[in-house]
């Protein structure tokens, strides 16, 4: 990774670390020096708050704040869901979702879908080799995590119903992914 | 499910035992457990352990292979370390498969690299590793029995190896990973070790899972959109919306208001008519802390643009002057003649014309392009998304003044590619912001920047005409096209005759047809051109394949028949173009024939749903692609999606499926919905919702590839799954509804006259 010398702003010391530095996600500033008062949010269970712009969308705050960058930006506008993440188990698309309207809700990354082991989506993608360039898999995960928790068996229309795109074409292989990821979800009584 | 079918699993679990095991040594201190595939890939080289460059053997037999290629999604990460695990003769579920940096080197003989060629493009990853890769495993081997030889004592070629172990005559075992420390100090061999023979590989032909698809599932997969630096400044552009135009004045007074705003740097533009060595539009860069307050920034620029020369480009008027160009007939540059085409029209019982109209694409990666680069006094550090590093690596050195050798180029997965990245333009701003700035700089584009500052696919239109005889046999064939050069502001590309890239001399039905004519007319427009996926190959298979289909209708034949009398007798003609040097008809007609018969052709319906067919050679291989369609209301349904192809010996089957899937899915996306076009000299479509992709809902839910067995060399992969689908799309479409699509994008066209 590239690493430079001393850091201009104390903001980018605080807040932005290089990749190999960053041992763990580190929570922005918790004691605001003045108003306006931070926001308060949970992110993969832990509390973060940011104290910027709150218009700012939670994409960027994930990304150049909390250097959590699995989830990507594809369009900024809502169209093309790379930067799909879970807010209160809901797929929604965090490039269109102010850090205002974000504060007070849960937020769960594609980091953070793991616990103990893979999550039965994620282990259903790897077993049906669905990524070819992986850059808006993420995305589409997290929405067919949505999706199976709202139609544990979900039928081919349901899984029709996911507008993230693909660029490479892997639909196919999501489909049978999903179809997969229930069944496994099934069987781990999950 | 195979043992090797959940081998990839595995090695992704691995590499977290892998790491943590390793931190102990003082080369890996500081590299964080959970984010194990950040590992220094340059360690690969400099281990103790290290036998040759791309192989690393751990002392407890774990093989760490380097992944030299550009990842873009075609499967690289994977498919070239399997060449060489194969030759080294491990066992998949012992291999942890990293990315290789760009391995520049200053030699006697002047600019190398360690690792051979690294860049994705034109299908050669699989040949090229094919020839040098294989050989790389097999000399790392050779390293290793001599080792074992030297500790046994014993003549080396008496020694056999099995999965990661070498095995003496009486049965005794030495693993790799005891052997690898003095295997990594011995001489290299002299000449060229001999290689396993078919019958004898393990790996090769094996459905071999993504090597880090436990990386792109939990999201810790880096992609150059991911990198950072501390102490960088994210970098967005505002460039000039007029083809050509230039940067008038500006007034950053409310821009460096933002807060997190630090900078903000005019970007000159490229020279007039002078190509694209660098930055392709004029602009004024945004420099901040994050990202946000960057696009914050460039929104509240006030900027004054000159238009240029092309404000009275549009599309439609682009087209009015291609047909102009083909109705006179007059200054066309020839690209193949054979025989007399105008006396076999004067002598034909009948000709078949017909004309297709191809429109710009976008590449619409869905990573858009980026860059982040830190040029020190002496150093200049690259971490980018990247088709072309050696490109990059040269244009860093041009715009610096820094010597190669001090350059670092790290590559990273690449969120698509499809010849985007094989301009470095991305590159060369990013430089000229750092520059300014005196700070590492990370440039973001955004989906408009990507939409509107692209290298586009070309814009032409094909002029087709047949001639036949009483016996309805084909005996001359005409193809013209006036099309936008790919060699418009491009030194490479101009080098190159003006036709190439929208028409291929040596392509079917060239030597299958005794009066052949091929013409180009250039077209002038100001939009930057580049290689689009397939590039000559999509431009022009819509055009071939559509005709071919419209001849069959007008004499009555079956266009399967048709095509095949034409291929005629198995056998190899020349052909001179990339992909060469020869085109075997007999392959080709292997392909269509196995198609043909899995979607069901000639059989009589009566369900109102209508087949297509269509076949391409593109870069060596051999496809064939098939549609079953209907069309119910103003929907198009795709009920069966069939694609055949011979790309010679498949490596990694899974890997090679999912590359036809996607490439043929990719071509329906695009033959449907998209355009790119230009009004006054501007590009008009800026996001998704005007540049529709093909979501979910509307492509097919299977894409039915069949990968022919055969033992001829390897080709690519990533680009023959292309071009036949539209053209087999468009002939299903005409079975099924009559109507006959000649201009692309299919669907407004259809609606239009259904």
């Amino acid at each position: 990774m590239i690493r430079a010398g001393a850091c201009a702003a104390a903001e980018i010391a605080e807040n932005r670390m290089s990749q190999s530095e960053n041992a763990a996600p580190a929570p922005a500033k918790r004691a605001p020096a003045q108003p306006p008062a931070p926001l308060a949010l949970s992110i993969n269970d832990k509390p973060y708050y940011h104290e910027g712009d709150p218009q700012m969308p939670l994409l960027w705050f994930l990304r150049d704040t909390l250097r959590l960058t699995g989830t990507k930006y594809g369009c900024g506008v809502g169209a093309c869901g790379a930067c799909t993440v879970l807010v209160d188990g809901k797929a929604t698309r965090s490039c269109m979702l102010p850090m205002q309207a974000a504060a007070g809700h849960s937020v769960t990354t594609i980091e953070g879908l793991e616990t103990d082991a893979l999550h039965p989506v994620q282990q259903a993608w790897i077993e049906e080799d669905v990524a070819q360039c992986g850059y808006c898999q993420a995305g589409q995960i997290l929405a067919a995590v949505d999706l199976l928790k709202r139609r544990p068996k979900p039928g081919e229309d349901d899984i029709s119903a996911i507008t993230n795109l693909c660029r490479c074409g892997t639909y196919p292989r999501i489909r049978k992914a999903i179809l997969r990821a229930a069944a496994l979800a099934q069987g781990q009584g999950k | 499910m195979s043992r090797r079918d959940a081998a990839p699993v595995d090695a992704g679990r691995r590499r977290f035992l892998s790491v943590s095991l390793a931190a102990g040594g003082a080369l890996l201190v500081g590299v964080r457990l959970a984010r194990a595939q950040e590992i220094e890939p340059e360690l690969l080289g400099e281990d103790l352990t290290a036998v040759g460059p791309f192989v690393r053997i751990e002392r407890d037999n774990r093989v760490v292979i380097g992944a030299r290629g550009c990842e873009i999604g075609q499967g690289v990460m994977t498919s070239l370390p399997m060449l060489i695990a194969e030759e080294l003769d491990v066992d998949w579920s012992q291999v942890l498969v990293v990315q290789l940096p760009y391995g520049y080197a200053d030699t006697d003989k002047g600019p190398s690299n360690r690792y051979g060629d690294q860049g994705a493009g034109g299908s050669t990853s699989i040949p090229n590793g094919w020839k040098d890769l294989r050989q790389a495993g097999a000399t790392a081997r050779w390293l290793l029995l001599q080792a074992a030889a030297a500790e046994w004592k014993i003549a080396a070629d008496s020694l056999r190896t099995e999965a990661g172990e070498v095995i003496a005559p009486d049965g005794r075992t030495l693993s790799y990973g005891a052997l690898a420390r003095s295997a990594a100090s011995l001489s290299l061999p002299d000449k060229p070790v001999p290689l396993k023979s078919p019958a004898q590989y393990r790996i090769i032909g094996q459905p071999i899972r993504t090597a880090d698809a436990r990386a792109i599932v939990t999201g810790r997969s880096q992609y150059g959109i991911d990198a950072w630096a501390a102490n960088a400044l994210v970098a967005v552009i505002a460039r000039c919306p007029h083809l050509d135009g230039t940067l008038d004045s500006f007034d950053d007074t409310e821009t460096r208001k933002v807060a997190g705003v630090r900078d903000v740097v005019a970007i000159p533009g490229p020279k007039p008519d002078a190509p694209f060595d660098g930055v392709l539009a004029a602009g004024v860069a945004v420099l901040a802390t994050n990202t946000w307050s960057a696009l914050k920034g460039r929104e509240a620029l006030k900027i004054g643009w000159k238009p240029g020369p092309w404000t009275k480009e549009s599309t439609t008027a682009l087209a009015a002057r291609a047909h102009e160009l083909l109705d006179n007939d007059e200054d066309g540059l020839e690209v193949r003649a054979d025989g007399d085409f105008a006396k076999a029209r004067k002598q034909a019982r009948l000709v078949v014309e017909a004309r297709y109209e191809m429109p710009f694409l976008a590449h619409a990666t869905m990573e858009p392009p980026g860059a982040l680069i830190e040029i020190n006094q002496d150093r200049a550090r690259l971490v980018a998304s990247l088709q072309d590093p050696d490109g990059a690596s040269e244009l860093i050195s041009r715009m610096t003044g820094l010597p190669r050798k001090a350059i670092e180029i790290r590559m990273t997965r690449a969120g698509g590619g499809f010849g985007r990245r094989l301009r470095n333009d991305f590159v060369a701003e990013a430089v000229v912001i750092a520059k300014e700035a005196g700070k590492p700089v990370k440039l973001m584009w955004t989906r408009e920047d990507d939409l509107q500052h692209d290298f586009y696919r070309p814009f032409g239109v094909h002029a087709m005409a047949a001639t036949l005889d009483r016996k309805k046999q084909v005996t001359g064939w005409s193809h013209r096209v006036a099309a936008t050069p790919l060699g418009y502001r491009n030194d490479a590309a101009a080098k190159r005759p003006a036709w190439s890239g929208t028409i291929g001399a040596d392509d079917f039905p060239a030597g299958l047809v005794a009066n052949l004519d091929k013409r180009f007319f250039a077209l002038e427009s100001g939009l930057p051109r580049g290689p689009w996926r397939a590039p000559v190959h999509t431009f022009q298979a819509f055009a071939i394949q559509c005709f071919i289909d419209e001849i069959a209708v007008a004499t009555k034949q079956d266009a399967l028949a048709l095509r095949l009398d034409l291929l005629g007798e198995p056998r190899q003609i020349p052909y001179e173009g990339h992909g060469g040097p020869v085109f075997d008809t007999g392959r080709m007609a292997n392909v269509l024939k196995i198609a043909a018969e899995k979607i069901g052709w000639g059989a009589r319906r009566s369900d109102g749903h209508g087949l297509g067919l269509a076949c391409h050679f593109t870069f060596g291989g051999y496809a064939a692609h098939a549609f079953e369609v209907s069309v119910e209301g103003n929907d198009l349904i795709i009920h069966r999606v069939v694609c055949v192809a011979d790309i010679g010996r498949v490596i990694n089957p899974l890997g090679a499926q999912a590359q036809m899937m996607g490439g043929t899915i990719d071509a329906i996306s695009t033959a449907l919905n998209l355009a790119v076009t230009v009004k006054e000299g501007q590009v008009q479509q800026k996001n998704f919702p005007d540049y529709p992709l093909l979501r979910m809902a509307h492509a097919p839910r299977n894409v039915e590839v069949t990968l022919v067995e055969s033992d001829a060399d390897p080709s690519g992969a990533g680009e023959i799954g292309v071009p036949g689908a539209a053209p087999a799309l468009a002939n299903a479409v005409h079975a099924a509804t009559t109507v006959r699509v000649r201009k692309l994008p299919l669907m407004p066209e259809l609606l239009k006259r259904l």
